[in-house]
């Protein structure tokens, strides 16, 4: 029988917006590149805080710059996080980021270097982390219902497997989630290629499918201009290719069944941008694992679905991803990794629907507070995405 | 046993569920929509997760793969071969 969830709940961290989060992070945000090594220190003085270095953040501008700062406040603002302390080259930036996460009410600071050296803003970061990692350990979980749990999703190094086996296992949990207002994102847009008038079809309305295929024709644009083969050596992946994925096509019809086959695509969002009501939402994305799980957690998602075949690691600092896997030869091979085995599925020995319970039980374990195997083997990648190059 | 699935009937080839298809091997397989049973002798040793063909294919010919158009077809593929990047392609990009 499956899983009722009219009643279900979970225990999370109510933020000062009304958000919940599943995570109590104190994190310590560069900025810019050249505020890592500041960042850091930050992470290692003040136990129980976690820096997020990154390698960007210096002469961008126009439309990459809009993301890179939407992307640094949508990872600050996200309920995963408890307070934030910001440290940037030059104060101003710092201030536009800080004021950004400020918007949700939660406690977040920023500190400049120049004209202060590292070794004084690291001693101003430290003494404010301190007192946000101590008051932090105070918040408590509280049980809250189901809808208010953000879920987002993306395959990675993917295979044939994936198509039939895990991908459709989050659509299967996806169709379950839909109806109890659960607010649930995809992206991936060149991975949508050769199935893209299935997602069309799937939009609730004309307006949400204008949007969508903007998204998607701007996405091949990209690939159009700078292409300098069949993009065989790309997409699919060498990864791809090895565990059977031959074209595109087939990739992204395998990419597909995790919007499951009965929720509508209720809107569109551009890059790291936060879903405005619950739904599923498309998000333009780029297809590289780290980058969006980066922004999904930057619109604000809370936990995610991470179907794999040949057995991608990713991880993400803030937002825990839950990895599931169908290939016996992957589960067998990679098991710390795999938090769902669903490799019965293609023995007949697990039906879709039990596959899809399993997931979401593995949901609600990590929702409560269970490390998923990425968070436990200290997978943090937080890859930021750039338009173009820096002025 | 299954040693490979199909997503759905009138697909023309299906995705080897285990390790070791040697050739000449006899394969059962799970048409997954219709919950069906397909049978089909490897002509290819086909390592897990890659593609026997269903059918005999010729260059040109369009390969189907839940029921959708997964590419064309470069190199002529025999019911039982491998399908794979050395005979099939690509439309897009």
């Amino acid at each position: 029988m499956a899983m009722d969830l009219s009643k279900a709940t979970f225990w999370g961290y109510k933020r000062e917006n009304g958000r919940v989060g599943v995570r109590n992070h104190v994190i310590i945000l560069p900025v810019d590149d050249i505020s890592n090594a500041a960042a850091e220190a930050v992470a290692n003085n003040i136990k129980g805080t976690l820096a997020l270095p990154h390698p960007y953040g210096r002469l961008q501008f126009g439309a990459d710059l809009d993301l890179h700062f939407r992307t640094l406040i949508g990872t600050g603002s996200n309920p995963n996080v408890a307070a934030v302390v910001v440290i940037c080259i030059e104060e101003q930036w710092g201030k536009k980021v800080a004021e950004g996460i400020a918007a949700t009410g939660k406690p977040v600071s920023y500190f400049g270097i120049e004209q202060h050296g590292d070794h004084d803003t690291i001693m101003r970061a430290s003494k404010a982390a301190k007192e946000y990692v101590q008051s932090a350990g105070e918040l408590r979980r509280e049980e809250r219902p189901l809808k208010e749990l953000w879920v987002s999703t993306k395959c990675g190094e993917s295979d044939t497997t994936s198509g039939c086996g895990s991908n459709p296992t989050v659509g299967n949990a996806f169709d379950k989630l839909y109806p109890h207002g659960v607010t649930l994102c995809f992206g991936e847009t060149t991975e949508l290629t050769g199935g893209e008038h299935l997602v069309a079809a799937r939009c609730r309305n004309d307006e949400v499918r204008k949007k969508f295929q903007f998204m998607f024709d701007r996405y091949q644009e990209v690939v159009e201009r700078h292409k300098t083969s069949d993009l065989m050596d790309s997409q699919p992946t060498k990864g791809n290719i090895e565990g059977g994925l031959t074209t595109i096509e087939e990739k992204a019809l395998g990419n597909i069944q995790k919007i499951g086959r009965k929720c509508l695509v209720d809107g569109v969002l551009d890059k790291a941008e936060t879903p405005t009501g619950p739904g599923l939402w498309f998000m333009d994305s780029s297809s590289a694992a780290a980058e969006m799980v980066t922004l999904c957690a930057a619109a604000g998602f809370a936990v995610h679905f991470f179907p794999t075949g040949q057995g991608n690691v990713v991880g993400n600092p803030i937002l825990p991803v839950i990895k599931l896997c169908a290939n016996p030869r992957t589960v067998r091979t990679m098991s710390e990794h795999v938090d769902v085995d669903v490799s019965g599925l293609l023995r007949k020995e697990l039906t879709p629907d039990q596959a899809g319970d399993k997931l979401l039980e593995s949901m609600f374990r990590t929702a409560n507070g269970r490390l998923s195997a990425a968070e436990a083997l200290g997978h943090r990648e937080f890859v930021l995405t750039r338009l173009y190059e820096s002025a | 046993m299954i040693h490979f699935v199909v997503h759905e009937e009138g697909d023309g080839v299906g995705v080897v569920v285990v390790e070791g298809v040697k050739v000449g091997q006899q394969l059962t397989g799970w048409i997954m929509e219709d919950d069906k049973d397909v049978m089909v002798k490897a002509q290819s040793d086909i390592p897990i997760g890659h593609k026997v063909a269903l059918r005999d294919y010729q260059p040109g010919d369009t390969v189907i793969k839940y029921g959708v158009d997964i590419g064309k077809v470069v190199a002529p593929i025999r019911k039982g071969e491998h399908a794979h990047v050395h005979n099939l392609k690509t439309k897009r990009w």
